[in-house]
């Protein structure tokens, strides 16, 4: 499969990209690590004139904990959140997802701004993102600006970024003691996208009450979806065993997931409510190590 | 259309005018005529396009060949040295890694590039890390063993070669 002819940019700084997308308009399309878009292009699915390789732009990758915030630049792979020591040791859903995402020559590549940019709900990190109430920061033509994650999405292959906008940083706030947090997702193989996948992020006190929770939902909504009714269902109590099904159970009905190769409306429906159920277990479980 | 880049792969530089569209594994197979590296699916699913870029495992079917300028690549053909077979090759020979042999390039530069990361990966480790690489004869069981056939050989200190 041969894409169709392009224009080829290799800019050296975030001033020179963003003044390239702004002069070729609808035409141009950044580039990171391509892994969504080069496949697009093969299919002829995506025609851009104008492709802007952002990958080498200096200073967009790392994973650093400052001023309250973790911080993730736009350009980390998905393979240095697999290896980073600081995420195995504080935020183990970031090397649940990052282990869970295609394969390790994909993750070599792939960039969690790229996955979150694209803003498609098959991807996994914007229901971690969801879980872990990210902010992501981008840069366009005119200056800096953020986003909360609850407004990032806005529909298939719609993000809250405007064309010229590159995605510089990723904020979460930072895990204090007492937080936990898991994702898995229910794949047909390896690598492959989700049938279903649950992110929770939670943080408890000293006596088992649960003061924070976030749960973010991967591939059963046209959007990915935050399972609101869940979290507070939750929020400011002791999770019981009974209190974490009935929560899961809404998550099962507040998506709307639709039947394809990966199961049916049914199964999806689920396979979400158990994984909800485990996922919470597991967050809990890690949060308890951690108070 | 057309870009100048320079490549370095398996320790030539190849200089090329190229067209921005063209993917890198038919730069590899068909610019230069190394063929070792196969195309199996072109969706970057099946692995058997797998080279390194500066050290990484990477799916050349799906990278343009104007994102490796000024980059080093190796390709199977790269691997041996000095006549002398990779300990992954050797591997895959007495282990029985392959049938047919075409996912073959593809899960020895994998293996590479995990073998770097994980000089001693548990039988799970190595099946998650070739699963980006599919093999449609052999089962994996011989590819897992003649992985770890070639990580417990890497982990021997070197024999001083004979004068
Ligand atoms: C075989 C295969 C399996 C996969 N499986 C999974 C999976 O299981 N789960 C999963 O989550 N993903 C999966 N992916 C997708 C992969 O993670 C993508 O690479 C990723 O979603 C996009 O990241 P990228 O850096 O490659 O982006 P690109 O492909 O370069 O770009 C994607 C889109 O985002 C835009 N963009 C990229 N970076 C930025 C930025 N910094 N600022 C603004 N816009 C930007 C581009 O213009 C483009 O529209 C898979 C991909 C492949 C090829
Ligand atoms: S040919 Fe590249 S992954 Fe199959
Ligand atoms: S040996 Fe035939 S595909 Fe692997």
């Amino acid at each position: 499969m041969i894409p169709e002819s392009f224009n080829y940019h290799c800019p050296a700084t975030i001033e020179e990209a963003i003044a390239l997308a702004s002069d070729h308009g609808d035409e141009a399309k950044y580039m990171s690590g391509g892994h969504s878009l080069i496949p697009m292009m093969k299919l002829r699915f995506a025609t851009p004139a104008h492709v802007i390789d952002i990958s080498r732009l200096e200073g967009l990758s790392y994973i650093k904990e400052e001023d309250g915030l973790l911080k993730i630049g736009g350009l980390t792979t998905e393979a240095d959140l697999e290896y980073s020591e600081l995420l195995a040791k504080k935020y183990p859903i970031l090397i649940d997802v990052a282990k869970l995402i295609a394969d390790p020559s994909v993750r070599n590549k792939a960039t969690l701004g790229g996955n979150l940019a694209h803003g498609d709900s098959a991807n996994d990190q914007p229901a971690v993102m969801l879980a872990l109430r990210a902010t992501i920061v981008a840069t366009g033509p005119e200056g800096t600006g953020q986003a909360s994650i609850d407004d990032f999405f806005h529909g298939f292959y719609m993000t809250a970024l405007g064309p010229q906008d590159i995605l510089t940083e990723i904020q979460i706030p930072v895990a204090g003691k007492g937080t936990g947090s898991a994702y898995h997702k229910i794949e047909r193989k390896a690598g492959d996208y989700a049938a279903s996948g649950v992110a929770v992020n939670l943080q408890i006190d000293g006596s088992g009450t649960c003061k924070e929770i976030g749960i973010g939902l991967t591939n059963v909504n046209p959007v990915p979806l935050r399972a609101q009714r869940s979290e507070d269902h939750l929020k400011g109590k002791k999770l019981t065993g009974d209190l974490i099904l009935e929560a899961a159970k809404m998550a099962a009905e507040d998506c709307s997931p639709s039947a394809d190769l990966r199961g049916s409306e049914a199964y999806k429906r689920s396979i979400t409510r158990e994984l909800t159920v485990r996922m919470i277990n597991k967050a809990l479980e890690r949060a308890k190590a951690n108070l | 259309m057309k870009k100048q880049i320079t490549i370095t792969i398996n320790g030539e530089a190849f200089t090329r005018e190229v067209e921005s569209r063209l993917l890198l594994v038919h730069f590899i197979r068909d610019e230069l005529g190394l063929t070792g590296t196969h195309i199996g699916c072109d969706t970057s699913n099946c692995g058997a396009c797998t080279i390194l870029i500066d050290g990484m495992s990477v799916k050349s079917c799906t990278t343009f060949a104007v994102q490796a300028d000024g980059c080093e690549i190796t390709t199977i053909e790269g691997v041996a040295q000095n006549g002398q077979f990779h300990a992954l090759q050797e591997g895959f020979k007495e282990e029985h890694g392959l049938q047919c042999g075409f996912c073959t390039p593809g899960m020895i530069m994998r293996s590479i590039d995990m073998l770097n990361k994980n000089t001693n990966p548990t039988e799970e480790e190595i099946r998650w890390g070739i699963s980006g690489n599919l093999c449609r004869c052999t089962g994996y069981v011989n590819i897992v063993k003649a992985i770890q056939y070639a990580a417990k050989k890497m982990a021997e200190p070197q024999e001083t070669a004979e004068a």
